[in-house]
């Protein structure tokens, strides 16, 4: 089971996700992340997974295509409130170095 | 239904007496394994059958016997080509393929085999991981 919810803040679209992010949720997180960046070309883009329980390799798939397809339309994509499973996960992948990363959402959505 | 599973391992790992990494490495493993059985042998279609087994074995390991949790998966699906079983470099910043490297990081054995026309995953994980031999 996964939440998505979006908040705009001036430029910027937040999202808060919380619960899984599997097989079954993973195309719900991706299908969001690229109609705020590909349709609308927000100009930045914050995922705040702060709520998250479980990623798996979709999970991270699907924010790497976030990642592009920041990438490809010129936003910037930041990731924020990354708990311990979550970092592992990214460790793992070792595509940790690869994402905008802060600490909290303030620092995220900061000029 | 996966986070029915990862509930169920998650459980079974903690009793098993498996430390919080590991528990999770385990739950990890197992539904990677899942997923891939689903996406690459089932073609996306949920509710074929797999049967998961798990069960506490001795193994022998450097001159002695140690415990470990045995986990056998089996599907019914499409043979699995072991050629494409070597993941890909992470070095490949793109999506997908990264779910046969949770595997691999998250056990300590990970072996395949087709047998009786079962495409079968066996991931073994120590309990306890030996400590690194230290030199004189």
């Amino acid at each position: 089971m996964i939440q998505i919810s979006a908040r705009h803040l001036d430029q910027i679209t937040i999202f808060d996700v919380s619960g899984d992010i599997d097989l079954a949720t993973s195309p719900e997180l991706r299908k969001a992340l690229l109609r705020e960046l590909r349709e609308l070309r927000m100009p930045r883009v914050v995922v705040n997974l702060q709520a998250v329980q479980y990623v798996d390799s979709s999970g991270v798939a699907s924010l790497v295509e976030g990642l592009k397809a920041s990438r490809d339309v010129g936003s910037r994509f930041v990731l924020c409130g990354l708990n311990t499973k979550v970092k592992e996960v990214l460790r793992l992948s070792r595509l940790g170095t690869i994402f905008e990363i802060c600490e909290s959402e303030e620092q995220a959505i900061a000029p | 239904m996966l986070s029915v599973v990862r509930g169920a391992v998650t459980r079974l790992t903690e009793r098993f007496g498996f430390s919080e990494p590991e528990c999770r490495a385990v739950v990890r493993a197992v539904d990677e394994a899942l997923t891939n059985i689903i996406r690459h042998a089932y073609h996306g279609q949920t509710g074929r059958p797999i049967e998961a087994s798990f069960r506490s074995i001795r193994v022998r390991r450097d001159g002695g016997q140690e415990t470990a949790l045995e986990i056998v998966l089996q599907d019914q699906g499409v043979r699995v080509d072991r050629a494409k079983l070597q993941g890909r470099p992470l070095e490949d910043v793109r999506p997908g393929g990264l779910g046969l490297h949770f595997i691999r990081q998250s056990m300590d054995r990970v072996e395949f085999r087709y047998h009786k026309g079962k495409n079968q995953l066996r991931l073994v994980k120590f309990l306890h991981a030996p400590e690194p031999r230290r030199s004189c």
